[in-house]
């Protein structure tokens, strides 16, 4: 068993030797480049609805949606995967990616049905995110409750 | 001045998703997680505000500002209902943003075909 | 002993099957690589007119098995067994496609190594008496892959640059015994071997430790040196693996290098951005079946072993952290016995 263990990290290190490195740095500034756009992109209707008379926190719902109907349509029409390609994070954190993360199953898993194809799969990836965010929320709201 | 402000902030944040997913091997799954959890976590303790305060988009655009809004709607919905407001809240809150990604999802799954890539 | 074992996994054929004829169908992507022009047919979508990627891929299976029996002039009729695989769950492709064959048909799952697994079996069928004609077809498709293993299609992922591309394509192979070459002479059948690799990302690394072994073990049974080889031709180690399997071998006092080619570094450009290379149970299957027998063929090699690899992992495996095991199987193909 020791000398599986052992034999197990001398392959380790060959195969770490040979893995080529992501170019980080190209990656950070794209990342930094197309998150920043789409977050400019978020500012300006967030400065429509401001300029019409909304409070910023009221403006935050309708930026929202517009922000997710982007990200949604770019993912139908096929472009967001080649924006992500090469924007890495940048398309990923931005709400417009978790957007990206609910259309991309639902277009791709419509040949198993409409409902546990679509339907069901739509939530691969944005059920974790809401449940460990509805999750976290109701914790902060119990104890903002005890220590109110 | 605020769009220099938003590109800024919301461009770092991508960047440390950036190099946690190239040198850890964290997914954009688990990023994403992570990142509503934290969002949450610092809107809880009225932390994140700060940052909307100075980025603008650039803090809520990201999914940090996702978090921070469930958060948000939480405790803004203990004040005003109590302990039932914990579990009402977050929801409430993101509503608009979830019921969204719901209905386009949908509908562009019906209109559009997925592509294979070149 | 069994009569015709050789050492410790390798068997040596008394009558060796011909690879009389062969079929390919590939994709797009592959049709504008370096090999373009050894395929018989060069789909302009991947969807091949089908309303799932699915349907598709189980069409070039049957494409290939079709093109192959053209080829040698013969009927499905004549056939005494298909044997197929491919990368999706249940073996869908093969089996469906087998459907509209009437043909006895066993299944194989190999991963990527299906290709040199099917010749194997049908090589020891053959030799062994059991049949005249064999079919061997395995196929991939990247679509059908890449929902199944990885990401939806549409989504915005960064493949990082350990990962391979996995090749549509179906190839075929009819062994008969009867027939002038090229004579499948030697099989080593590879053992499963896993030294803890986990990432998904990364198949070259986690399969460059059977692709070691077998050929180890294939030059040890036979009493072979690399002298008596033309070319040694692995079927998806790509860029990374094939560095890995480089030193491995070196380790052991092997150096293959000069004569070392892989079906996934020659089946695509580099200009074509896939990383660290083609992969799939495709992959080896049409290049060996286009490009390869052609060179066999031809006199630019007499001697090839080509050994193709597999990682066999599931899409639930790797959730549940387990690392990833590989084989690899050994296939002696000689212009003459």
């Amino acid at each position: 068993m020791e000398k599986d263990v052992k034999k197990q990290q001398e392959y380790k290190d060959i195969a770490q030797k040979y893995e080529p490195k992501p170019t980080l740095i190209k990656n950070i500034i794209w990342a930094f480049v197309v998150g920043g756009l789409i977050c400019d992109i978020g500012q300006f209707f967030l400065n429509l609805f401001v300029s019409r008379g909304m409070s910023p926190e009221q403006a935050g719902t309708p930026v929202a949606i517009i922000m997710v109907f982007l990200g949604s349509f770019l993912t139908g029409i096929g472009i967001y995967d080649d924006i992500g390609r090469f924007a890495g994070a940048g398309s990923v954190v931005p709400i417009t990616g978790f957007a990206n993360s609910i259309v991309a199953p639902a277009m791709e898993f419509k040949r198993e049905g409409y409902v546990f194809g679509v339907a069901s799969r739509m939530f691969n990836i944005a059920g974790p995110v809401i449940v460990y965010g509805v999750g976290t929320s109701i914790v902060v709201g119990l104890v903002y409750n005890f220590l109110k | 001045m605020d769009y220099i402000r938003a590109f800024v902030v919301g461009g770092l944040i991508c960047v440390i998703a950036q190099i946690l997913m190239d040198k850890t091997k964290l997914t954009p799954a688990r990023i994403l997680v992570l990142y509503v959890t934290i969002g949450a976590i610092l809107g809880g303790f009225g932390i994140y505000k700060k940052l909307i305060d100075f980025g603008g988009a650039g803090a809520t655009v990201p999914l940090l500002g996702f978090g921070n809004s469930l958060a948000q709607g939480a405790i803004k919905a203990v004040k005003k209902d109590g302990i039932i407001g914990a579990f009402t809240g977050g929801l409430t809150a993101t509503a608009g943003g979830i019921s969204a990604a719901v209905f386009f999802g949908y509908l562009f799954s019906i209109i559009f075909n997925p592509k294979t890539k070149k | 002993m069994a009569q015709k074992k050789m050492g410790l996994q390798t068997v040596k054929f008394v009558n060796p099957p011909s690879i009389i004829s062969s079929g390919t169908i590939v994709g797009p992507k592959e049709g504008q690589g370096p090999l373009k022009d050894y395929f018989d047919v060069i789909l302009t979508d991947d969807t091949y007119g089908e309303k799932s990627w699915e349907k598709a891929e189980c069409k070039m299976f049957q494409d290939s098995v079709n093109l192959a029996l053209k080829k040698a002039s013969l009927n499905i009729n004549d056939i005494d067994y298909l044997i197929g695989g491919d990368l999706l769950n249940q073996i869908i492709t093969s089996s469906f496609a087998a459907r509209q064959f009437n043909v006895p048909t066993f299944g194989l799952y190999g991963a990527c190594s299906t290709m040199a697994e099917g010749l194997s079996i049908g090589s020891m069928l053959i030799d062994g008496g059991f049949a005249d004609y064999v079919i061997v077809t395995t196929s991939s498709h990247f679509s059908t892959a890449e929902r199944q293993y990885r990401f939806p299609l549409e989504q915005g992922v960064q493949r990082p640059f350990t990962a391979q591309w996995t090749v549509t394509g179906s190839g075929s192979s009819l062994l008969s015994s009867t027939g002038s070459g090229p004579y499948i002479t030697h099989v080593t059948t590879g053992k499963v071997v896993d030294l803890g690799m986990k990432d998904a990302n990364n198949m070259g690394a986690a399969m460059a430790p059977a692709a070691a072994d077998t050929i180890i073990t294939h030059f040890n049974d036979t009493g072979f040196t690399i002298n008596d080889y033309d070319l040694i031709i692995t079927g998806d180690m790509a860029r990374v693996g094939k560095s890995i399997l480089m030193e491995l071998l070196n380790k052991d006092g092997l150096n293959i290098e000069d004569k070392y080619k892989d079906c996934g570094i020659e089946i695509y450009d580099e200009s074509q951005d896939v990383h660290s290379g083609g992969s799939g149970a495709g992959c080896s299957a049409v290049v060996l079946n286009g490009w390869l027998l052609s060179q066999i063929k031809n006199g630019t090699f007499n001697r090839v072993l080509f050994i193709a690899t597999g990682a066999l992992l599931s899409p639930t495996s790797t959730q549940q952290g387990e690392s990833i095991p590989g084989i690899a199987h050994a296939v002696t193909i000689s212009r003459y016995t």
